[in-house]
């Protein structure tokens, strides 16, 4: 078996009096997809946040490569090679898709920010990606639409050679064709060695792409099993009921938020 | 500053993958079709206040046959410049959708400091403006810091710091006294002039610079397959330029004496190399380092910038710190220009003036969208409507009108404009 790339262990988050992970084991295994499925409310992106050093965990363990690491924030999580697409999509409107694709880590030289280097960069990432549909790299990304943004956000995550990738609900708010380019583009990821994180509630498309599946259960982890031993039916149980035969939660009932 | 291609001809080849993407509008006419659905989609740039500017001095041209003497002309120069140098500090925090209130007042109590230590402690000029401008860094160091850490509404502090502030030349001048503010160097930026020929050297370097490095650009962004304007458009605007600096460099070179046989009073004004040093300076900082680029993107998108891990917080200081340091330097011209610093200084509407030329060169108020040379067109389009008024000797309470009109236009106009651009999505 591979070891995992990126693990969390027994992690705990509460907002106020709000207990929205409890005891979460999660893994990233590398050149693998591993959907992150559950209920709206279930933690799923509370999760990612928590792998993405946006929000602190009460407790619990962050591994990375097989050591336990410290993560602060975006900058020490970035730093591994994790690189996260936010279901929010967090790109700045007035900025346009280079300037989007390098915040945070524009490149300079002594003169300044190399404008030269940045943009023919952003244009080889999104050409090996295969995107067609943006007419410039220079447009305003308040200009694009839905799909664009969301194949942007993931250039932008692509762009620096990570090595984990997460997902936050990608398609969501896609159409037939762009949700097929995305989930292509998932899955040559992975093919890449990366390890990818998918959520997403289309369970279509987690059967398709994903290789090992996660199910959260208000806040637990009810499985975490090869995607091809579960079916249509029983990942629907697991995510409404947190059980669905032997596998899941032992007493779901009990299971409070 | 970014060329901007959106609207280019043929959508590529489906096969062709991504790099067959827009690199240039071809020519001027695509460029001005650009430009039109940019303004349709509610980005109007520098045109209003540029037209703005025209029909104003038209306007006062036509209604007083002094105001478009050269003489005027230098003046109203002079009275524009720290209304400009107070708004290019305000733009940094309107960038962040931030407002400062105190800016004002703080470059009067700043102003105040720097001449109390010419008067009473002999410094030299810049170590006494250094000493005026630390000053403001404190102040919006501390002023940044309530906004950013505490979470305070900036308006808030600011009026705070708006009534604070005030207290500091009344206490160290004492109401109804003022400071002469008489130092050459300090006095000599809005009453000397630079020689004529020297003048007339510094024009021509400046059209021949911004020529060469316009090119050099077009060059080596054309050579290398990335973005960039026609070179129609390149042409015009160099020539923009060099008609606007050579032309008020001849008007200002002439001898504008009232009485031309007795005195010479000629050459460009100190405040205006003053303020395109700062014009410079300040547009290098927002367009050409990644500070610049974070102050837009936390304008922008905060969130975004903090997941990008841009330490949001300390682009939020600084952009305090860079306003009210800027206000120090608008109080030091603004003392130059009336040779005196007095408790009032900073106060009544020259606030009001600076954001009004900063939302009306086109920055807005609700963040992300600003340069520095917004400053300076809109400071002149406000320069010109209080010295065209001072001139038809109106009640100054039409000044107060008038100006708070045009504020609210430009309010109008950037509200507008902000609601069309996310219906247009441009
Ligand atoms: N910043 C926050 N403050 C308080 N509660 C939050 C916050 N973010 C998420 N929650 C709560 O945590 C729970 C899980 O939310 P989330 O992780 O967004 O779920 P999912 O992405 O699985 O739909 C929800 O009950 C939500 O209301
Ligand atoms: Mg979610």
């Amino acid at each position: 078996m591979v070891e995992p790339l990126l693990e969390l262990r027994g992690v705990n988050k509460s907002f106020g009096v709000v207990h929205v992970l409890h005891d979460v084991d999660f893994a990233v295994y590398p050149g693998q997809v591993t959907a992150l499925v559950g209920d709206n409310g279930a933690g799923k992106s509370t999760l990612v946040k928590i792998i993405a050093g946006i929000y602190g965990r009460d407790s619990g363990e962050y591994h990375f490569d097989g050591k336990a690491v410290e993560v602060h924030g975006p900058r020490d999580v970035a730093a591994l090679g994790v690189e996260v697409v936010y279901q929010d999509l967090a790109l700045c409107d007035n900025l346009d898709i280079v300037e989007n694709m390098f915040l945070g880590r524009e490149e300079t030289t002594r003169l300044g920010l190399d404008e030269v280097t940045m943009e023919t960069r952003a244009r080889e990432t999104l050409a090996s990606l295969s995107v067609r549909t943006v007419k410039s790299v220079r447009q305003s990304v308040a200009s694009l639409s839905g799909g664009q943004r969301q194949t942007v956000a993931i250039a932008k995550a692509v762009l620096w050679n990570s090595k984990v990738v997460l997902l936050d609900e990608p398609t969501a708010a896609l159409g037939v064709a762009q949700t097929r380019q995305v989930l292509d583009l998932v899955r040559r990821l992975a093919d890449r060695g990366l390890g990818v994180v998918l959520i997403s509630h289309n369970m279509g498309d987690v059967l398709e792409v994903a290789d090992r599946i996660t199910a959260l259960y208000l806040g637990r982890v009810a499985a975490d099993v090869p995607a091809k031993d579960l079916t249509h039916s029983q990942i629907v149980e697991l995510i409404t009921a947190g059980r669905s035969g032997d596998l899941g939660i032992a007493d779901p009932a009990t299971a409070t938020v | 500053m970014t060329a901007h291609t959106d609207t280019a001809s043929a959508p590529a080849p489906a096969s062709s993958g991504f790099d067959n993407d827009n690199r240039q509008a071809a020519t001027i006419g695509d460029a001005a079709r650009d430009y039109v659905n940019r303004l349709r989609g509610g980005d109007m740039g520098l045109l209003p206040a540029i037209l703005g500017l025209v029909a104003l001095l038209v306007i006062f041209a036509s209604l007083n046959d002094r105001f478009l003497t050269t003489y005027n002309m230098a003046n109203l120069v002079i009275q524009a410049s720290s209304i400009i140098v107070l708004a290019m500090g305000i733009v940094f925090v309107l960038l962040l959708g931030e407002i400062d209130l105190s800016a004002g007042v703080a470059g009067g109590a700043c102003a105040t400091i720097t001449a109390l230590m010419l008067i009473d402690y002999d410094w030299t000029w810049w170590m006494a403006t250094l000493a005026g401008v630390a000053f403001g860094a404190v102040i919006g160091l501390a002023i940044g810091s309530l906004v950013s850490f505490l979470g305070i509404p900036s308006f808030v502090v600011t009026l705070a710091f708006f009534l604070g502030l005030q207290a500091v030349p009344l206490r160290l001048i004492g109401s109804g006294g003022s400071l002469r503010f008489n130092d050459p160097v300090l006095r000599g930026m809005s009453i000397k002039n630079v020689p004529v020929t020297a003048g007339w050297i510094a024009a021509i370097v400046i059209v021949v610079a911004f020529a060469a490095l316009s090119l050099w650009r077009y060059r080596s962004l054309s050579a290398k397959g990335l973005v960039h304007a026609p070179i129609g458009l390149v042409v015009i605007k160099i020539a923009v330029l060099a008609a606007v600096v050579l032309g008020l460099t001849a008007l200002l070179s002439a001898n504008r004496a009232p009485n031309p046989d007795l005195f010479d009073i000629s050459g460009v004004p100190w405040v205006a190399p003053v303020v395109i040093a700062l014009l410079l300076f300040w547009t290098f900082v927002l367009t050409k380092t990644r500070f610049g680029r974070h102050l837009y993107a936390v304008g922008g998108n905060a969130e975004a910038a903090r997941r990008a891990g841009i330490n949001v917080q300390r682009v939020r200081i600084m952009a305090f710190v860079i306003c009210t340091s800027m206000a120090a330097l608008a109080g030091l011209l603004s003392a130059s220009y009336t040779g005196k610093v007095s408790p009032g200084s900073g106060g009544g509407n020259v606030l009001l003036y600076a954001v009004a030329a900063a939302v009306i060169g086109g920055t807005s108020l609700f963040g992300g969208r600003g340069r520095a040379i917004d400053a300076v067109i809109g400071g002149l389009v406000i320069a010109t409507i209080s010295n065209g008024l001072g001139l038809l000797n109106q009640a100054a309470y039409i000044n107060f009108v008038v100006t708070g009109g045009v504020l609210l236009l430009a309010a109008s106009v950037d509200a507008i404009s902000r609601r069309r651009r996310s219906s247009a999505g441009v």
